[in-house]
């Protein structure tokens, strides 16, 4: 992690790897909704099924990315690392979006299936927790007039915020939840037909490049802002050349 | 292709589902792009201001 965690490297070594993870991205997609929209409807859920495709991804996504903030933010607190912090900032958009894809995607599915959009049971619930804690994330770190203590505040809140990931993971076991256990991942042929399972890790697997993709992008440019900011403090401290401070002693 | 869009009956969940993703990871592309390329440029810019200074 350490060999990576240098600006200047890594702006050289993510240059290299971006067009090709963009290129990894657009296939995996392509080949996820073309798999996706070729398997059959299911014999009870009928079409619907197609929001799956979307919706466990970006469920994924959801928890992938509070887990990257949480790490990242450990490292930016213990190390004090500038690019570890930069990777938090610019995870938490993206996590709260991918967040709001599965909310938003599973209320569409909620109704045709369950008969409503939305019910505060045990999962509903933990990850509209999870959403708010993104947008809490968020709002703190550009709380405070001074940026490192902005940094230094949401990275404990996203700590502290990531008890909830295995409240999510587990809640539909722990409590009774109308939403449906784990089946993707499940080894239990029984639970997922493969003509479906396959079109989900697939776009699970583009869903996870995108993320990549886009956190990127999101950090090279952050990257460049910060250097921006950089050199315009520079340009203000510096005093033209024909402007003494030493007047008064020079006439002394 | 009127039965693919059809969505046997679900096309009202299904395509919103799918409109939404579209937007909000395409909204997310787009604004990532267009803001590397617009600090790569104020970048670019600032340091041809300052002479002698390496990138």
């Amino acid at each position: 992690m350490h060999r990576f965690a240098n600006p200047a490297r890594f702006m050289r070594v993510s240059g290299v790897v971006l067009p090709w993870l963009a290129g990894a991205t657009i296939v995996l997609l392509a080949i996820g909704l073309f798999l996706g929209f070729r398997a059959p409807a299911d014999y009870q859920q009928g079409e619907t099924v197609k929001i799956m495709f979307i919706h466990v991804p970006s469920a994924m996504m959801a928890m992938f990315g509070y887990s990257s903030l949480a790490l990242a933010s450990a490292m930016a607190l213990i190390w004090r690392h500038p690019l570890a912090e930069i990777a938090a900032q610019q995870t938490a958009p993206l996590g709260a979006g991918f967040t709001a894809i599965c909310l938003v995607t599973g209320s569409l599915w909620g109704e045709p299936m369950w008969g409503t959009w939305w019910v505060w049971d045990a999962r509903l619930t933990s990850v509209l927790v999870l959403f708010f804690l993104y947008l809490g994330y968020i709002a703190l770190v550009h709380a405070f007039d001074d940026p490192t203590r902005g940094s230094r505040a949401s990275s404990v809140l996203a700590l502290v915020g990531a008890v909830n990931v295995p409240i999510i993971h587990w809640s539909v076991v722990w409590w009774n939840s109308l939403h449906q256990g784990s089946s993707v991942l499940s080894m239990d042929g029984l639970k997922m037909g493969w003509s479906i399972r396959i079109p989900v890790l697939v776009m699970a697997l583009a869903f996870t490049l995108l993320f990549t993709l886009l956190l990127v992008i999101r950090m090279r440019a952050a990257l460049l802002e910060r250097k921006i900011r950089a050199l315009r403090v520079l340009e203000a401290e510096a005093v033209p050349s024909d402007y003494s401070f030493a007047a008064p002693e020079a006439s002394a | 292709m009127t039965e693919f869009f059809a969505m046997g009956g679900y096309a009202a969940y299904v395509w919103p589902a799918y409109a939404l993703a579209v937007f909000i990871l395409g909204g997310f592309a787009i604004n990532a792009v267009t803001r590397y390329r617009a600090a790569a440029r104020e970048l670019d810019l600032l340091q041809a201001r300052r002479p002698g200074a390496s990138r």
